[in-house]
């Protein structure tokens, strides 16, 4: 197989659902998890006579989340009926929007070229639309069951262009397509939970060729990683047929996890005709100029501006700062730590170690954890200032785990402070000495390796209080 | 009871009675079930009532004596006996909208409509009959049977809204609720003999309408008389934050236009009585050289063709003649665009409705067709068997008119022509002309059976299906009887005017008197 002849042309369609209290036109309960069916209303339930009333936290959301993507939000957007026969899509249609979206021509940069420029993927639109039901096909035998909790929860799709070139790429779209809407608060992102959906559109093409060739729909993936098998996957298919002198048939195609393959959908996508039309139940969105320009101006920062920030505020390297800006809570947690105790390389140190070891243990968000920034702060001045050694340091932060007690306190409390009291640590020192007669005589003679062990030996006695430096310097003093 | 019998009693009547102790709300609901029977309301005669419950009723009745008795306000209707066309959501009566995939369907909430009514005192004594999902213009394509017209039984009472407007002109209820689509209050007014008024699109909300085709359905309410129509529509017209498509516009005392007086005023000495239903019925002076002075009235001559039914033309000169007697001047106008309305309506109406009527699919409430192998099966076999031919005829229509491929040739264009549709009336208006006189339908009442072609059916709606694409209010008054069978004239006017139409409404009414109804 001749994959490297081809090039892979791959556009997303990502749908994100909204992190609203209440449905899009309703006022049932948006949130993941309830007894089925808990969360309904007329509106939900498209009980004849019923209608839907925008939720405009939801627009406003959505808003936030177009601007963050550089889109230009329409003035005029119009909901669209879309139309389609299921069971768990109680009306017949979902209210989405078709050729008048709320917002359109934004970009992701993704990364840099070789000579620094910007690799981006262009966002074709961001549309505001309701999610359907639930269908349930293995919990009773010859039926299935529906819960339509999630009926009517709000969604935006994002449209990518066909820009991505590799899966790769595609993953790293879609981890800094995650992260922007993460910084920007506007849904949970969790694939696990369906806050977060991924369609691939893929083709392929010989190297050089600028038509698009036939595109399949690759759906059912649900993980970052799994996108990037699925593509890889139908990307080597596609190559296949095309070598072997076959053509591409339009589909829709699911991916299967456990054999990693894809294979056609059931249903053939291609022939539904969704007989799009303007919703007559809602008025067209009028957002006006001040409004946007009011959600513009309370856009929160985003990933890029706060990498350079950090890094320029406090001198770290582009690895590091990548690493504490992975999550805005982290990134949030870390500023926080480092303005107060002014020293960033140690914050990140203690940050990207400690905290993150202890948050992977407990498996806890940040936002839960007990050791607050102003807390990490002081224990890294303690360290800093030598009131407290470094490993004893590590020994005040687990217990703060536990407690959520201030450092200086949970030193005091286990007698960690460190000792720096010249005739205490000359009394440690001297009893070493004694009690290890044999490498104190080689240390004397000029083994001058031993001093480690020496310290090591001071150390272990003063359970960690002993001022290091002080140690050493009394060590060399006896050496003659 | 009062000496008038009770099928006489106008609504604002019953409503002063009732608040002021001289009618009991029990005897009221009790004597308009007696005129149900005494007129043969059910299904082996009139068929006009699909459901009601007389004890219920009773029962609620009594609620409102207790209501009068602690001293709350009673509100514009109290007391007043009101019939639901079957497509309003009401809790405790079913909501079949004439159809068998509804059959027994109650709903579990209330239309903004029915709270409005009941807020107002009002009593809902039964369901009507109607056209399955208001398809139609004779209440012949209900799943229950033909509903009659009372003035003769051998006749059709119109519809979609056919069972209301029968219940009025058989005198069971002074007013009913109905719902327009494109003329389905209207054209059964014309055919009873009664008042039908289409508001406003927005004027009333549809939360708890069965929707047809959104974009130009309207609750519309139909009266003995023009006061009943404007009692009603006061009590249920208003924003609701349950329909985004209802206007935040103010409503106005319509009543008081039956004072000949040219807009709403706050300050007049009449309106506190007015505002809250203390006056039974405003007063208006006997029609005179000056009731209609500077009023302005468009006769479009596109309403008027050759091939008018003469005696229809006749009676509707007569009360253009009226008008100019009353001191209004009437002046020939065009909308030339009208003509488009029937082949428009019929691709909008059929593509919201293949939309709408979607939900009905046996997987939540309705009828379920039994053990049909797989989902799709059980919905072609649910909806085969659930809806009618007219309604199958629309659906199917309106999936086709918004097909790939056909969307632009059909549906936009339709949307197209409907703007300028809307933009002939606009111009109208804007020329000075406060109203537009048309007759309702092009002919009276016919035999029950007597159009079996669905086009010819179609063109019953053609001169008002116009106020429906337009979005502009219009209604449609009793204006003589060609033999034994009545026709309406409509008085259209611009958006959220339905205070002009009243006035001009109101003063046709006394000015023809009794000949309104010979």
């Amino acid at each position: 197989m001749s994959v490297s002849r081809y090039e892979m042309v791959v556009g997303l369609e990502v749908h994100v659902q909204l992190r609203t209290r209440t449905k899009a036109f309703c006022a049932c309960s948006a949130d993941f998890g309830a007894a089925p069916n808990v969360n309904t209303c007329p509106v939900c339930l498209a009980l004849p006579g019923a209608l839907p009333v925008l939720n405009e936290r939801a627009v406003e959301l959505a808003t936030r989340a177009a601007l963050g993507l550089g889109c230009t939000v329409n003035p005029v957007s119009v909901f669209a009926r879309k139309n389609y026969f299921y069971p768990d899509l109680p009306k017949g249609y979902q209210i989405s929007q078709f050729d008048q979206p709320l917002a359109t021509g934004g970009s992701v940069r993704i990364g840099d070229t070789d000579n620094g420029g910007d690799i981006s993927i262009g966002i074709t639109r961001v549309h505001m639309e309701e999610d359907a039901g639930k269908s349930i096909h293995d919990r009773y035998a010859g039926s299935t069951a529906i819960d339509l909790n999630r009926s009517g929860v709000p969604l935006i799709e994002i449209v990518s262009e066909p820009d991505i070139r590799s899966a790769a790429g595609a993953g790293a779209y879609l981890r800094i397509l995650k992260q922007i809407l993460q910084y920007l608060d506007v849904s949970d992102v969790s694939m696990e939970e369906g806050s977060l959906r991924v369609d691939a559109n893929i083709s392929v093409r010989r190297a050089g060729e600028p038509r698009l060739g036939t595109k399949t729909e690759v759906k059912n993936m649900n993980s970052f990683s799994a996108v990037e098998r699925a593509l890889e996957s139908e990307f080597a298919r596609q190559c296949s047929l095309l070598d072997s002198g076959g053509r591409v048939e339009q589909q829709t195609l699911l991916w299967d996890s456990a054999r990693e393959v894809v294979r056609p959908s059931r249903t053939k996508e291609g022939s539904h005709d969704y007989r799009y039309f303007p919703e007559p139940d809602l008025r067209p969105l009028l957002l006006d100029a001040q409004w946007i320009a009011r959600v513009r101006h309370e856009l929160p920062e985003l990933p890029d501006a706060r990498r350079k920030r950090l890094s320029l505020d406090f001198a770290l390297a582009p690895e590091e700062v990548e690493q504490l800006t992975s999550s805005p809570a982290i990134a949030e947690y870390f500023e926080a730590v480092a303005r107060a105790s002014g020293d960033g390389k140690g914050s990140y140190n203690w940050v990207m170690g400690e905290v993150m070891a202890a948050l992977r243990a407990s498996g806890q968000g940040v936002d839960a954890f007990r050791v607050r920034p102003a807390d990490l702060a002081q224990l890294l001045n303690l360290v800093r200032d030598g009131t407290i050694s470094h490993t004893a340091g590590k020994r005040v932060f687990a217990v703060m785990v536990e407690t959520g007690k201030p450092a200086a306190q949970v030193a005091a409390d286990e007698g960690l402070l460190q000792v720096g009291d010249s005739g205490v640590v000359a009394g440690w020192v001297d009893e070493v000495l004694l009690e290890h007669p044999e490498e104190a005589a080689r240390y004397r003679a000029g083994e001058k390796k031993l001093q480690g062990v020496l310290v090591g030996f001071v150390m272990r006695k003063s359970k960690g209080r002993a001022d290091p430096r002080l140690v050493n310097q009394l060590l060399a003093s006896r050496a003659g | 009871m009062s000496v008038k019998p009770y099928s006489d009693l106008r609504a604002a009547e019953i409503a002063v009675g009732v608040r002021a102790g001289q009618l009991s709300p029990v005897d009221v609901v009790q004597a308009s079930f007696d005129r149900a029977c005494e007129m043969g309301a059910g299904s082996d005669n009139l068929n006009i009532v699909l459901s009601a419950d007389d004890e219920a009723s009773i029962a609620e009745s009594k609620e409102l004596i207790t209501r009068r008795d602690t001293a709350t306000d009673l509100g514009l209707l109290a007391g007043v006996p009101v019939v639901l066309k079957d497509n309003i959501a009401t809790l405790g009566l079913p909501t079949t909208c004439g159809s068998r995939i509804l059959e027994g369907y109650v709903s579990p909430f209330e239309a903004t409509v029915v709270t409005r009514l009941r807020a107002h005192g009002a009593q809902v004594v039964a369901k009507t009959n109607m056209d399955e999902f208001a398809m139609g213009s004779s209440t012949e394509n209900s799943a229950y049977g033909p509903a009659r017209n009372p003035i003769d039984v051998r006749y059709v009472p119109g519809g979609s809204s056919g069972g209301s407007a029968a219940a009025v002109a058989a005198g069971i209820t002074p007013i009913a609720l109905g719902s327009e689509t494109g003329g389905s209050v209207r054209q059964p007014a014309a055919f009873c003999g009664v008042v039908g008024v289409k508001p406003t699109y927005g004027r009333v909300s549809r939360y708890g309408l069965v929707a047809f085709a959104s974009s130009l359905d309207q609750i519309g309410v139909l009266g003995r008389s023009v006061d009943d129509a404007a009692l009603a529509l006061e009590a249920i017209a208003g924003y609701d934050p349950r329909d985004s498509t209802s206007s935040e516009a103010e409503v106005p005392i319509y009543r008081m236009s039956a004072l000949g007086i040219p807009a709403p005023q706050a300050h007049h000495p009449d309106t506190e009585a007015l505002r809250v239903g203390r006056s039974a019925v405003p007063l208006p002076p006997p029609p005179h050289s000056r009731t209609l002075e500077g009023v302005v009235i468009g006769k479009p001559r596109e309403y008027f063709p050759d091939s008018l039914d003469p005696s229809v033309r006749e009676l509707c000169e007569r009360s253009l003649e009226r008008f100019r007697e009353m001191g209004a001047i009437v002046r020939e106008v065009s909308l030339a665009r009208s003509p488009l309305a029937i082949p428009v309506y019929y691709i909008i109406a059929p593509a919201e409705a293949s939309s709408n009527l979607a939900r009905f699919d046996g997987v939540r409430y309705g009828l379920r067709a039994p053990s049909v192998a797989g989902v799709r099966g059980m919905y072609e076999e649910t909806r085969s068997r659930g809806f009618g031919p007219e309604v199958t005829r629309r659906v199917l229509l309106g999936t086709y008119v918004l097909s790939a491929g056909y969307y632009d040739a059909y549906y936009r264009k339709a949307q197209a022509v409907r703007a300028l549709i809307a933009d002939d009336f606009r111009a109208v208006f804007a020329s000075g002309v406060n109203a537009i006189f048309t007759p309702t339908t092009p002919t009276p009442a016919f035999p029950i059976g007597a159009i079996s072609d669905p086009y010819e059916m179609y063109l019953n709606d053609i001169f008002t299906v116009t106020a429906n694409l337009a979005g502009v209010p219009a209604i449609s008054v009793p204006i003589g009887r060609v033999r034994h069978l009545p026709v309406g004239g409509q008085v259209i006017t611009t958006h959220f005017d339905e205070y002009t139409m009243f006035r001009i409404a109101y003063a046709l009414e006394a000015s023809l008197g009794r000949e309104a109804h010979q």
